[in-house]
């Protein structure tokens, strides 16, 4: 027998775990926050699957993520080329734009769309372990954070190539970031307490966020509308991709840019928050 | 008088109703078209639940060996759940002190596109080990699971005896106060079971407080000091092994 009855193994730290039907709204916060705070604990469980998805995605394939930095200079430079030949547009002021904005705007699709199965895809864990629902919404934004870092060599190499670097103005990106940081935690507590209730919803939100890619400025610049862009400012996606953009291009994002995205962030945190707390306590019983 | 750290469960007029959503109640255009029909109102009172749990009462202090048995469906693995914080109940309340480890179904949470290691890395970090601890956790459930290679390929292609292996070595290899297991952890073909024998009973000895459920009086027999039976989500006795077994099994009879 190689058994060894008594050895040393890793011991669990004491812990209590109360847990108490929710009734009373206030009490239904704190549980809520406290299933935030707890699950920010747990950020290096976060960071390892989230990192494991993107692993698990490109294992076997000798490039591995890298891919994800492959197709997208592919799709930038075709994109590039198509577009500025049909409009006639300067590549040297167009493309820098374009390289940027196609790689935000993938990763906010991406985490709008992956947003929708953070619980339904941890249904296992949910299943058999307690843990905070928080750390699912972390993975998920760790996993769309490493995917962006490798589209990072892409924004670089178009910006060397036009040599257009916007210099320290770019560090003006960083309250965008910030914001984006906290907009992409409601959006993944919302749209995955959601999904996990409706199965219908992940095929709507997809088709609307298709729609949405062709009326942001993502594409086409915002000065191409003229007069007829009066409803830009209607559209979330044009001011919240904009406080990001804008620094990175060397330029400024102004006060009613700013005015609207933070407007847009508020209108998506608020009723994320409330129906995380509401829903909890549920979302167990929904995977 | 009991120490501040000793292990306890307390679980207090406890109540979990299972929501059932048949197909049309999971779409949100039939609920839509509901509410638009002036539908929904009746359709959430008359909300379909399965009462799984019913008042709910039980206390248990370090020492306590606790059996629950019932048929399929009297609640047992409901009530293994929502001790274990996983289902919070629809009313009551319940409190455990101590470190607490479910084990619950042989895969233990696991996703089986990742390999045997990263699964246990994975259980580590969850219980905020650190790296020479992880280290250690691999090092364990290497050594008991024999799994050689395949530690290194993902889980789905294990055969079921090497999942077994696998997430049994991983649930022994932390030691909890506070033991919840399903009777699955009883179940291997004999050779794997003669050698976890041994790992299981350190185990469970470790442990402050245990709870089992089984529908297998003899595992009962053997591990616990007290018995509830379970009927429809409902304690119908609560008592000593013995007494509670042989009512049990003349009523199944």
């Amino acid at each position: 027998m190689d058994m060894i009855p008594d050895r040393e193994l890793p011991r669990l730290p004491t812990s209590t775990l109360v847990v108490t039907a929710d009734v009373a709204g206030l009490r239904r916060q704190h549980s809520a926050w406290t299933d935030v705070t707890e699950g920010v604990k747990l950020w290096r469980l976060a960071l390892a699957l989230g990192w494991l998805d993107v692993k698990l995605k490109y294992r076997g394939s000798m490039l591995g993520p890298f891919w994800l930095t492959i197709s997208t200079a592919v799709w930038i430079a075709a994109m590039g080329g198509i577009y500025g030949r049909l409009f006639h547009m300067d590549l040297h002021a167009y493309l820098p734009f374009l390289a940027l904005s196609l790689t935000l705007w993938t990763s906010v699709s991406g985490l709008v769309s992956e947003g929708c199965s953070t619980f339904t895809e941890a249904e296992a864990s949910i299943r058999s372990l307690r843990m905070p629902f928080f750390v699912h919404a972390l993975r998920v934004v760790v996993r769309t954070v490493i995917g962006f870092a490798h589209n990072i060599p892409v924004i670089l190499a178009v910006f060397a190539i036009f040599s257009r670097w916007p210099g320290w103005a770019a560090l003006g990106c960083l309250p965008g970031l910030l914001l984006w940081t906290l907009d992409a935690f409601a959006a993944c507590l919302l749209l995955g307490a959601f999904c996990a209730r409706f199965r219908d919803i992940p095929p709507i939100v997809g088709s609307i966020m298709q729609i949405v890619f062709f009326v942001t400025p993502i594409m086409w610049q915002p000065e191409q509308l003229g007069a007829g862009g009066w409803w830009l400012p209607l559209n979330p996606f044009d001011s919240l991709l904009e406080v990001v953009r804008a620094p990175l291009l060397g330029q400024v994002a102004g006060w009613n840019i700013w005015g609207l995205a933070l407007l847009f962030s508020l209108l998506l945190c608020a009723p994320s928050w409330l129906l995380f707390a509401r829903v909890r306590s549920r979302l167990a019983y929904w995977v | 008088m009991r120490a501040p750290d000793d292990a306890e469960i307390r679980v207090q007029g406890v109540s979990v109703d299972f929501p059932l959503y048949h197909g049309s109640a999971r779409s949100l255009k039939k609920t839509v078209f509901a509410v638009a029909s002036g539908r929904l109102g009746e359709d959430q009172r008359r909300r379909m639940v399965v009462q799984a749990l019913r008042d709910i009462d039980i206390v248990l202090r370090s020492g306590d060996r606790l059996g629950l048995i019932g048929t399929n469906g009297a609640g047992k693995t409901t009530l293994l759940r929502t001790i274990a914080g996983i289902y919070e109940p629809t009313a009551g309340r319940v409190m455990v002190q101590g470190s607490l480890n479910a084990l619950l179904d042989p895969m233990l949470g696991m996703n089986v596109e990742l390999t045997g290691r990263e699964n246990i890395m994975l259980r580590g970090l969850y219980n905020g080990f650190t790296k020479p601890e992880i280290a250690a956790l691999e090092a364990d459930v290497q050594s008991f699971a024999e799994l050689g290679a395949f530690l290194d390929l993902p889980v789905r292609l294990y055969s079921s005896g090497m999942v077994v292996r696998l997430g049994f070595a991983m649930a022994t290899a932390i030691r909890p106060q506070v033991l919840l297991m399903d009777e699955w952890f009883l179940a291997g073909d004999a050779q794997f079971m003669e050698k976890a024998r041994a790992r299981m009973a350190s185990m469970v000895r470790g442990a402050e407080i245990l709870v089992l459920s089984s529908h297998a009086p003899t595992a009962v027999l053997e591990w616990c000091t007290r018995v509830i039976w379970m009927d429809h989500g409902r304690v119908r006795e609560d008592g000593p092994v013995e007494a509670v077994l042989e009512r049990y099994l003349k009523s199944a009879a």
